[in-house]
C-alpha cells in the first residue's frame, strides 16, 4: 500500500471510539462519584480508567506493529513529531495555568488582603489584623498552622535524582543510536529507577507534609498551590516513568534501530519537559 | 488537468466507504469526519437555539411567564456553553476538516485516527454537560463564565460542567495539534506557506491560539473544582487566594476563544468576496500579517472583560490601549475586503450575500466593541444587554454568518449538487432582517440600562424586548429553511455542480470532482500557480 512517492493514510480502527468511550466513562464516572449521589460513580470511574488502558494496549499495538513492518514513511515520522511537540507545548500551558495562580497569589492578592494598593476595603473592614507574609493560609487561617518543607533537604535530593535522569537518558540515547545495545539497556533501566526513585522521596515528603507539618491541601492558598503544582508534577513524572519502562522493554525487545526510534525520542523529549517542570517548581515553590 | 489529481486512488487505496459502522466510527477519512463535524455542530446550533428560543419568550413581556427564575439561568448559562463549544467551534473544525487537506493537496489530516477521536469525543461531553439537566439542582445556571464564588454554591451541575470542558477540550486541542500538522507537514510540493488560501492561514493561527488557551481553561476549573470538592483555596480570600484570579485565568483563555471563533470566519469570507468579484484578495499578505497581529493581541487584552472588578489604574489603561490596537489589523481586514470587491465584477450568489453581511455587521459588533473598550464608558455597560448585543453581533452576523457563507460556498463541491438558490436568497434575507431587528434593539436596552442574565424586567423596557422576541422568533425559525435546502441539495437536487462550481473560484479544491471523491490527492498533485488565488504573490 505504501508506496514511493505516494502518500501514506492509515486504515480504519476502533481503538479512537473505544479510547472516546473509555474518556466518556471515566469523566461521567468522576462526576458521579465526587457528588455522591449515586453508588455507581465509583465503579464507572474505574472501568472508564479500564477502558483507557485497554485503548492504549491496543492502539499503541497496532501503530508499533504497522511501524515494525515499515509502514510509515518519513513524512508520517514528522507528523508524529509535530504531534509530540504541539502536545507537551499544551502541556506546559497546563502548568502555566497554576504557575500564575501561584505568582498572582503571591504578588497580589496576598498584599492586598494585607492592605497593600490604593482603594481596596477588604483589609480594612475584614480583617485589620491580616499582615501579608508568605507561606500563607490566609485571614481566616484555613486548615489551622503549618510549617513548610525545607527546600534543602528531600527537594533538592529530587532534583538531583531527577537532573541524572536527564543525563542517564540522554547516555542511553547516544547508546541508542551508535548502536550500544548494552550501554542503551543499563542506562535506560538506570532512568527507570532514578524516576521512580524521584516518586518515592516525593511520595515521602507528602507523608511528611501531612503527619509533622500539618501542610495539607486544606492549608490555604500555600497548601493549594503547593499540592496542586507539586502534585500534577508527579502525576506526570508517574506517567513519564510508566513510558519509559515501556521504551525499556521495546528497547529489550528490539524494536528501535539506530534510525528509527520516535517512541524513544517523545519519550525523551516528555522526561526532559518534566524534568524543567521540576526545576520551576524547586524554585517558584520551595526555595522562594 | 481537473481529474489527473484523484486518479491514484483506486490503486493506492483498498478502502472504500464500507458498512455504516466502519464508515462513520472508525473513519480515517477527512471528509466523513468534516460532514460528522457539520451535522454534530448543527445538531448543537438548534439545542442552542432551542433553548435562545425560550429565554425570549420568557423575555417577551416584563413578569415571570414561562419559566422559574433558576431555570433561565441554567438556559442562558447552557445556551452560551451549546453555542460555543457545540455550534461554532465544531463547525470551524468540520470545514477545516473538509477544505485544508484539498486546499493544500493533502490525502487527508496528518494524524487521521486521532482526527477520528477528536470528533467522537464531542458527542459524549455533550452528553455529559446536557444530562446536568437531569440532576439533582439542576444544570450549571452561574452563567458560562463560571465565575465563583456563585458557580460552586449551585448544585451538582458544576462538576459536569468542568468534566465537560476537560473532555472538549481534550478534544479540541487534539484537533489543533492536527491541523497544525497538516498544515505545516502535508502541503503538496510548491505550496508554499504564502501561496496558502487566507482560510488555511486563519485556521494555522487559531489551531496555534487553542493549543496555547485550552490547557489554561482546563487548569482553571481544575482550581474550581479543587475548591469546591477537595478544600483547595485558589478563589478564598480567607484562604489567601481571590475569586477574581479565577477571572484572569478564565479571560486569559476567553479573550484568545473569542478570536478562535472568529478568525476562520475572517478566512471563509476572504475565499468568498474574491470568488464573487472575480479579483484576487487586496492585501493577502496584509490579511496574513493582520491574523497573525490579531492573535498576538489576543494574549494581551484579557482583563478588559474585568475592568469593574477594582483593578489597579494601570492595568486598566493598560489592557484599554492594548484592546483598541486591535481594531487596527481587523480594520486592515475589513478594508481589504470592501477593496477587493471595489470594481469588481460582482455577482450575489448566496455565501456571497452572507459575506457582505458579515463584513457590515461584523464591523458594528467590532464598533460596539471599540466603546466597550473604554474603562470609564465600560463602567456604564458592563453587564447590561449592551454588552449582550455587542457579542451576538461578531458571534451570529460574525462567526455564524461566516459558517452559512462557507456552508453554501461548498456544500456544491461536497454534494455534487446545486443547492437552491431561490431559497437560499429566501433564507438570507429573512436571517439578515431578522437578526438585526433581534438584537439591534439590545444596544438601546443596554445604553437604557437593562441589565443581562435577568428573567424579569421594568415596563420601561417593554417595547424593544418584544421587538427583539419576535425578531429572534422569526430568525430561529428562518434558520430551518437552510437545513432543508441543505437536505435537498444533498439528497434530492437534480441540477449537477461542475468540478469548479463558481466562475471566479481558484484553489487546488475546485479542481477535484464534484463531488470530491471518497479520496483525493493520493499522489502529491503538481501545482500550477495559475490555478491558485495567491500563486502569484512575491516574496
Amino acid at each position: 500500500m505504501t508506496q514511493q512517492g505516494a502518500y501514506y493514510v492509515p486504515h480504519k480502527s476502533i481503538w479512537p471510539i473505544i479510547g472516546s468511550v473509555g474518556l466518556f466513562v471515566t469523566m461521567f464516572g468522576a462526576a458521579h462519584w465526587i457528588n455522591g449521589q449515586t453508588d455507581l460513580g465509583r465503579p464507572m470511574f474505574f472501568t472508564g480508567l479500564a477502558v483507557i488502558v485497554f485503548m492504549m494496549f491496543g492502539w499503541f499495538h497496532s501503530v508499533i506493529g504497522e511501524s515494525i513492518r515499515g509502514s510509515y514513511n518519513s513524512q508520517v515520522d514528522v507528523s508524529f513529531r509535530m504531534g509530540m511537540m504541539w502536545f507537551i507545548f499544551s502541556e506546559v500551558m497546563f502548568f502555566a495555568a497554576f504557575f500564575g495562580a501561584l505568582f498572582y497569589a503571591r504578588n497580589f492578592s496576598v498584599p492586598w488582603l494585607g492592605g497593600e494598593g490604593h482603594g481596596l476595603f477588604t483589609h480594612h473592614y475584614l480583617w485589620d489584623h491580616y499582615t501579608a507574609t508568605w507561606p500563607t493560609n490566609g485571614p481566616g487561617n484555613i486548615g489551622g498552622k503549618f510549617s513548610v518543607v525545607a527546600p534543602w533537604g528531600l527537594p533538592l535530593l529530587n532534583t538531583l535524582l531527577l537532573l541524572s535522569s536527564s543525563v542517564t537518558i540522554t547516555i542511553a540515547h547516544h547508546a541508542l543510536r551508535a548502536g550500544r545495545r548494552r550501554q542503551l539497556l543499563v542506562f535506560q533501566a538506570l532512568t527507570v529507577l532514578l524516576g521512580a526513585s524521584f516518586l518515592y522521596f516525593q511520595a515521602h515528603e507528602y507523608m511528611e507534609a501531612y503527619e509533622h507539618l500539618n501542610l495539607t491541601l486544606h492549608s490555604g492558598v500555600y497548601g493549594s498551590t503547593f499540592f496542586m503544582l507539586t502534585g500534577f508534577h508527579g502525576l506526570h513524572v508517574t506517567l513519564g516513568t510508566i513510558m519509559l519502562i515501556i521504551i525499556w522493554l521495546r528497547c529489550a525487545k528490539g524494536h528501535f534501530n539506530r534510525e528509527n526510534h520516535f517512541g524513544f525520542e517523545a519519550v525523551a523529549w516528555y522526561w526532559h519537559f518534566v524534568d524543567v517542570v521540576w526545576l520551576c517548581l524547586f524554585l517558584f515553590v520551595y526555595i522562594m | 488537468m481537473a481529474h489527473a489529481s484523484t486518479q491514484g486512488h483506486h490503486d493506492a487505496h483498498h478502502e472504500a466507504p464500507s458498512g455504516f459502522f466502519r464508515r462513520w466510527f472508525m473513519s480515517t477519512n477527512h471528509k466523513d469526519i468534516g460532514t460528522l463535524y457539520l451535522i454534530f455542530a448543527g445538531l448543537m446550533f438548534f439545542i442552542g437555539g432551542a433553548m435562545a428560543m425560550v429565554i425570549r419568550a420568557e423575555l417577551f413581556e416584563p413578569g415571570m411567564q414561562l419559566v422559574q427564575p433558576y431555570f433561565f439561568n441554567e438556559l442562558t448559562t447552557m445556551h452560551a456553553l451549546v453555542m460555543i463549544f457545540g455550534a461554532i467551534m465544531p463547525a470551524f473544525v468540520g470545514l477545516a476538516n473538509w477544505m485544508i487537506p484539498l486546499m493544500i493537496g493533502a490525502p487527508d489530516m496528518a494524524l487521521p485516527r486521532m482526527n477520528n477521536m477528536s470528533f467522537w469525543l464531542l458527542p459524549f461531553a455533550f452528553t455529559i454537560l446536557l444530562s446536568s439537566f437531569f440532576l439533582p439542582g439542576g444544570a450549571p445556571a452561574g452563567g458560562w463564565t463560571m465565575y465563583p464564588p456563585l458557580s460552586i454554591q449551585g448544585g451538582d451541575g458544576i462538576a459536569f460542567l468542568i468534566f465537560f470542558v476537560h473532555l472538549s477540550g481534550i478534544s479540541s486541542i487534539m484537533g489543533a495539534i492536527n491541523i497544525i500538522a497538516t498544515i505545516l507537514n502535508m502541503r503538496a510540493p510548491g505550496m508554499d506557506l504564502l501561496k496558502m488560501p487566507i482560510f488555511v492561514w486563519t485556521w494555522l493561527i487559531t489551531a496555534f491560539l487553542l493549543i496555547a488557551v485550552m490547557p489554561v481553561l482546563a487548569g482553571g476549573v481544575t482550581m474550581l473544582l479543587t475548591d469546591k470538592y477537595f478544600g483547595t483555596s485558589f478563589f478564598n480570600a480567607a484562604g489567601g487566594g481571590d475569586p477574581v484570579l479565577f477571572q484572569h485565568v478564565f479571560w486569559f483563555f476567553g479573550h484568545p476563544e473569542v478570536y478562535i471563533m472568529i478568525l476562520p470566519a475572517f478566512g471563509i469570507i476572504s475565499e468568498v468576496i474574491p470568488t464573487f468579484s472575480r479579483k484576487p484578495l487586496f492585501g493577502y499578505k496584509a490579511m496574513v500579517y493582520a491574523t497573525a497581529s490579531i492573535a498576538f493581541l489576543s494574549f494581551i487584552v484579557w482583563a478588559h472583560h474585568m475592568f469593574t472588578t477594582g483593578l489597579p489604574l494601570g492595568a486598566e489603561l493598560f489592557f484599554m490601549y492594548a484592546t483598541m490596537l486591535i481594531a487596527v489589523p481587523t480594520g486592515v481586514k475589513v478594508f481589504n475586503w470592501v477593496t477587493t470587491m471595489w470594481g469588481g465584477s460582482l455577482t450575489f450568489e448566496t455565501p456571497m450575500l452572507f459575506a457582505v453581511a458579515f463584513v457590515i455587521l461584523f464591523t458594528i459588533g467590532g464598533f460596539s466593541g471599540i466603546m466597550l473598550a473604554l474603562v470609564p464608558a465600560d463602567f456604564q455597560y458592563q453587564d447590561t444587554y449592551f454588552v449582550v448585543a455587542h457579542f451576538h453581533y461578531v458571534l451570529v452576523t460574525g462567526a455564524a454568518f461566516g459558517i452559512m457563507a462557507g456552508v453554501y460556498f461548498w456544500l456544491p463541491k461536497w454534494s455534487g449538487h446545486m443547492y437552491s438558490e431561490r431559497w437560499g436568497k429566501i433564507h438570507f434575507w429573512l436571517s439578515v432582517i431578522s437578526v438585526n431587528v433581534l438584537f439591534f434593539p439590545m444596544h438601546f436596552l443596554g445604553l437604557a440600562g437593562m441589565p443581562r442574565r435577568i428573567p424579569d424586567y421594568n415596563v420601561a423596557f417593554a417595547d424593544f424586548n418584544m421587538i427583539s422576541s419576535i425578531g429572534g422568533f422569526v430568525f430561529g425559525a428562518s434558520q430551518l429553511i437552510m437545513v432543508g435546502n441543505i437536505i435537498y441539495t444533498v439528497f434530492f437536487a437534480k441540477r449537477k455542480a461542475s468540478d469548479r462550481v463558481w466562475e471566479g473560484a481558484k484553489g487546488l479544491e475546485w479542481t477535484v470532482p464534484s463531488p470530491a471523491p471518497h479520496h483525493t490527492f493520493s499522489v502529491p498533485p503538481v501545482i500550477d500557480d495559475s490555478l491558485l488565488a495567491h500563486g502569484d504573490v512575491s516574496h
